[in-house]
């Protein structure tokens, strides 16, 4: 019973970072429809962003962890609304598919340039918040999983009250729904598409940190696959739909936590993708998505 | 208050529009009619901004509005009610008067608004906290019209309000489509397939056929001429 619990707790402290990134996905893809594959990088330049950070601040302090992911999420924000700017708005009226492969290259871009200023070799991520282990029944409770857990809970209402309170957040929802619509309303669509990828890009950038601090070695391609599994996330939730990716996010991260703690543990990578394969072919709208018959 | 000069449209090389000029005068209710494909909607999509014309001006309250963007457009008190409705089928009939009013700040003339858009619409208010998209066709365009009064607009297209609605529906729209001109002076230009609705309520109307007006003048007298007759009103 205890090891259940502990690798419940594990894998949803994993899954709600995986529900962090997922969140970005499904935001973009609410107002743009397509995916955007430099998410993953945004999430890894928010880890490094948080190294550099890191070194400026007192090691284990709960207020210089907080300012370290302020930053980052604040840098990385900036990060996706330039990539936004500079590379998918003059792509507005271009097919979906030229987006895809500009996300991929945008991607790569990334990734590589990372390369170049960070270096190949993985580096190890500083403890920014106070690191105690908590003895509680027969589990161990870490405090970065705590962490974890409340900065995650915290972003994802903050996420939830801009959505559904106020006045971009409504306008968020409207152009996803009918950009046209949304434009005879006087709402200025590239506002809210690049708020939308700013918004997705801070939250790539606290998942960024997060992860970090539980698996602290850090490397230009870290987010390939903590990308590819928060991407499996959403469209298990149902793509385009934030509670769903939230959701996506925590199932993802305990199943493969179980996986991993089982004795297929080498398949736990390999998770992800059947789950992906099962919904595609039985639920392909995801959990809480609805399908929906393109209209002509 | 409206003057379009020489106005082309085309969708790649198909033509749509071909050279078309008219003014509405404050205040007034003008229609165009005009069969399927005729360029109706066109006209309206280019006027508030969605499409782009080849050639041709438009002015609204004197300023040139040809090439602004949309959403500014609608910042100048122009505000279109599109085909369809284009309601937000998944927010709120609240939410969605709210969206109608997102360009204005100041918070007692969006109550004042909501309140005037529920004296004309008593059926929105029933249905605040519904999702717009299990309104019936009627109260969708109920809600499609009273969002974008929500907004202050000073002048108002609608497309098609009698499209896919019940009967005994359409008679209450349009009675409020002229209550709104009448009593808060908002300048209407409706294009309407039910021509002899459009003519009644109008005092212009314009013919469009194949993206060229064919005819124009005063609804009382068109409804008159024995070629429109037989053409749009059925004999």
């Amino acid at each position: 019973m205890s090891e259940f619990l502990q690798q419940l707790l594990n894998g949803l402290s994993l899954g709600a970072i995986y529900a962090l990134i997922a969140l970005g996905y499904t935001m973009v893809y609410g107002v743009l429809r397509f995916i955007n594959f430099a998410h993953s990088d945004v999430f890894m330049v928010g880890a490094f962003i948080g190294y550099y950070m890191g070194k400026l601040v007192p090691e284990g302090t709960l207020w210089g962890g907080l300012a370290v992911l302020g930053v980052a999420m604040l840098g990385c924000a900036l990060l996706g609304m330039t990539i936004e700017r500079l590379a998918y708005r003059r792509l507005r009226s271009a097919p979906t598919l030229n987006v895809l492969i500009t996300a991929i290259g945008v991607s790569l871009l990334l990734e590589y340039t990372g390369q170049v200023f960070f270096g190949a070799a993985p580096r190890n991520f500083p403890s920014i918040f106070p690191v105690r282990n908590f003895q509680l029944g027969g589990i161990i409770v870490g405090s970065n999983q705590l962490i974890v857990i409340a900065v995650s809970v915290v972003l994802m209402v903050v996420l939830q009250l801009i959505v559904y309170r106020t006045r971009i957040g409504t306008a968020m929802r409207a152009v996803s729904l009918n950009p046209k619509a949304a434009v005879l309303m006087g709402v200025n669509n590239d506002v809210v598409i690049s708020f939308t990828f700013g918004l997705g890009s801070a939250l790539a950038a606290a998942g960024g940190i997060l992860y970090a601090l539980n698996y602290p070695s850090i490397d230009p391609l870290m987010g390939v696959m903590p990308g590819l599994k928060a991407f499996v996330a959403a469209i298990l939730g149902g793509i385009g739909n934030i509670p769903g990716a939230a959701l996506g996010g925590l199932i993802l991260g305990t199943v493969e936590t179980f996986v991993s703690g089982s004795q297929w543990s080498t398949y736990k990578d390999a998770i992800a993708f059947a789950i992906l394969i099962i919904i595609l072919l039985f639920r392909p709208a995801g959990l809480l998505g609805r399908f929906t018959v393109e209209k002509v | 208050m409206l003057t379009v000069s020489d106005l082309s449209v085309s969708y790649g090389a198909i033509s749509a529009l071909s050279g078309i000029s008219f003014r509405i005068e404050q205040g007034s209710i003008v229609t165009l009619i005009g069969g399927n494909g005729a360029g109706k909607t066109t006209t309206l999509r280019t006027i508030s901004g969605l499409l782009r014309p080849k050639a041709g001006k438009i002015e609204f309250l004197g300023e040139d509005i040809t090439r602004l963007a949309a959403h500014r457009i609608v910042a100048r008190g122009l505000c279109h009610v599109p085909e369809g409705r284009m309601i937000f089928s998944n927010l709120t009939v609240d939410e969605n008067l709210a969206m109608g009013a997102y360009l204005l700040r100041d918070h007692e003339l969006i109550a004042k608004n909501r309140d005037y858009v529920f004296s004309i619409f008593p059926r929105l208010k029933e249905r605040l906290k519904q999702m717009a998209g299990t309104l019936s066709g009627g109260e969708q365009q109920m809600l499609a019209i009273g969002r974008a009064l929500m907004g202050n607009p000073k002048f108002l297209m609608l497309d098609e309000p009698s499209l896919g609605i019940a009967p005994r529906l359409i008679s209450t729209i349009f009675e409020k489509i002229v209550e709104i001109n009448r009593n808060h002076g908002i300048t209407i230009l409706l294009v309407e397939q039910n021509a002899n609705l459009a003519l009644e309520v109008s005092q212009r109307a314009y013919v469009l056929e194949t993206g060229r007006i064919v005819m124009q003048g005063e609804s009382k007298q068109l409804r008159a001429d024995p070629q429109l007759k037989a053409t749009y009103l059925g004999g």
